[in-house]
């Protein structure tokens, strides 16, 4: 299992694009929101944790369909089948690596992203509590999506459209703690519900993902 | 007495459905007609919403079977994974299109009664917000069937979307409510429609139901065996080209 962890960060370090892609999206979606809405700091203010885990969902759901495209087309995911591992602990590591090499940098890099955005110093760390709780439940459910489009030839858009429902519940509770940690206000229920998606997607998702992911290698 | 699962039997599903369809689409159609007739012609104006309330006829059957045509699609995906009759699969692939028509139905119906009622086209409340993301839902459901070839690998994967859908989908409502307790929510929109209700438009309403329900059995119905006949035609042009 570590072995694949290890290979699959080595391949995202390596191939390039996959790592620095999603900070990237990240950082324009940032900078775009001022130039939509208008540069006005109090109403950037009020929208800045919305829009930073909005950006931080779709900087992940770009990244997605390289899940398992890229094993699919060489063969290595046939073979990983094959191996002694039980497919719902690759799909698991699959979410992991995802998680390392494209939520977690965007965890670490929101706080910058939250200046840009003038977001209230007390907001920072339940910005960052809520996406560092509520990303693996995105890596999970993407990898879910990923699983489920593999074999197609343009999935990259029907992953999104399948996905992005899923997300909803997510995307709600995790900008609420981000809103309410702004705001200096109690902030437990979320964060639980939210603990508890992340949770409940990683205990039983990856079942799923498997059983996916067996019908499209049959 | 003949079990339930000879009905997955192809040949059989469509003998038996022949037969009933006509019937099913007959009633269907009087109960519409006479529904709707007395719904809209025959009862009174609301004495607060006047007559928009009318439109409450062709609102709450068909939002009552956005949900049920998904409940029935859950129930088909759990038979075709249990005990893999095509049947089944083929079953809730022609109830998504109609459920998701249901959506759009009961969100644009909606919408014309709450823009003189609330003074909106649409507003961000839960049940609207749950709405919309069940017709997303109906969207990537009847999308993962267009885009694989292989029928039974497209049934396989939609069934289990089907059931993770489920979940997420009743998780969405729930966090949807959680979602706008915090925000403006005016008294308007939390009116409750079963008090709304009086016994005039109560009947009405039942019959509207009750149409509403076999429009959607007969449609579900014809869908299926036109599916089944478009595998054999498909099969049959097959085995031509074979010989």
């Amino acid at each position: 299992m570590i072995a694949l962890l290890m290979r699959d960060l080595r391949l995202a370090v390596r191939a390039g694009g996959g790592f620095g892609l999603g900070l990237a999206f990240f950082l324009i979606v940032t900078v775009l929101v001022p130039f939509g809405v208008g540069p006005e700091t109090g109403l950037l203010t009020r929208i800045a944790p919305g829009v930073l885990w909005i950006g931080a969902l779709l900087a992940c759901l770009l990244s997605l369909d390289r899940i398992f495209a890229l094993d699919w087309e060489d063969g290595s995911l046939d073979l990983l089948a094959t191996a002694p591992l039980p497919m719902e602990g690759i799909v698991s590591i699959k979410a992991l690596a995802h998680w390392l090499t494209t939520a977690l940098p965007l965890v670490l890099v929101a706080p910058v992203l939250g200046l840009l955005l003038n977001l209230p110093g007390p907001g920072f760390p339940w910005l960052v509590a809520s996406l560092a709780i509520g990303t693996p439940a995105l890596s999970v459910i993407g990898t879910f999506g990923a699983a489920l489009t593999v074999g197609l030839k343009r999935g990259g858009l029907l992953l999104s459209l399948l996905v992005l429902p899923l997300y909803v519940p997510t995307l709600i509770f995790g900008a609420e703690v981000a809103r309410r940690g702004a705001e200096g206000l109690d902030v437990q229920t979320p964060l639980l519900m939210l603990a508890g998606i992340s949770f409940g997607t990683m205990a039983l998702l990856p079942f799923a993902s498997a059983a996916v992911l067996r019908i499209n290698l049959r | 007495m003949a079990s339930l699962w000879e009905y997955a039997n192809p040949v059989k599903f469509i003998r038996t459905t022949d037969r009933v369809l006509p019937w099913i689409s007959a009633l269907a159609l009087v109960c519409l007609v006479v529904g709707l007739v007395w719904g809209f012609f025959f009862t009174p104006d609301d004495f607060r919403q006047g007559s928009t309330v009318k439109i409450i006829y062709l609102h709450v059957p068909s939002a009552l079977m956005a949900i049920n045509a998904w409940l029935m699609m859950l129930v088909a995906s759990l038979v075709w994974i249990v005990r893999r009759h095509h049947v089944s699969a083929l079953a809730a692939r022609a109830a998504a299109p109609v459920g998701a028509v249901m959506t759009v139905i009961a969100l644009a119906t909606g919408a014309i009664w709450g823009q003189p009622m609330w003074g909106t086209w649409w507003a961000w409340d839960p049940r609207l917000t749950s709405f919309l993301i069940l017709f997303l839902f109906y969207l990537g459901y009847m999308a993962l069937w267009e885009a694989i070839e292989n029928d039974d690998t497209a049934a396989d994967l939609t069934a289990i979307l089907c059931l993770v859908g489920s979940v997420f989908a009743v998780l969405s409502r729930y966090a949807v409510n959680f979602w706008n307790q915090g925000l403006h929510q005016g008294a308007s929109l939390s009116l409750d429609k079963e008090e709304n209700v009086a016994d005039v438009f109560y009947f009405p309403l039942l019959v509207c139901i009750a149409g509403f329900v076999l429009l959607f059995i007969a449609l579900v119905f014809l869908r299926t065996q036109t599916e089944i006949r478009a595998r054999r035609a498909r099969a049959l042009l097959a085995r031509e080209q074979v010989a």
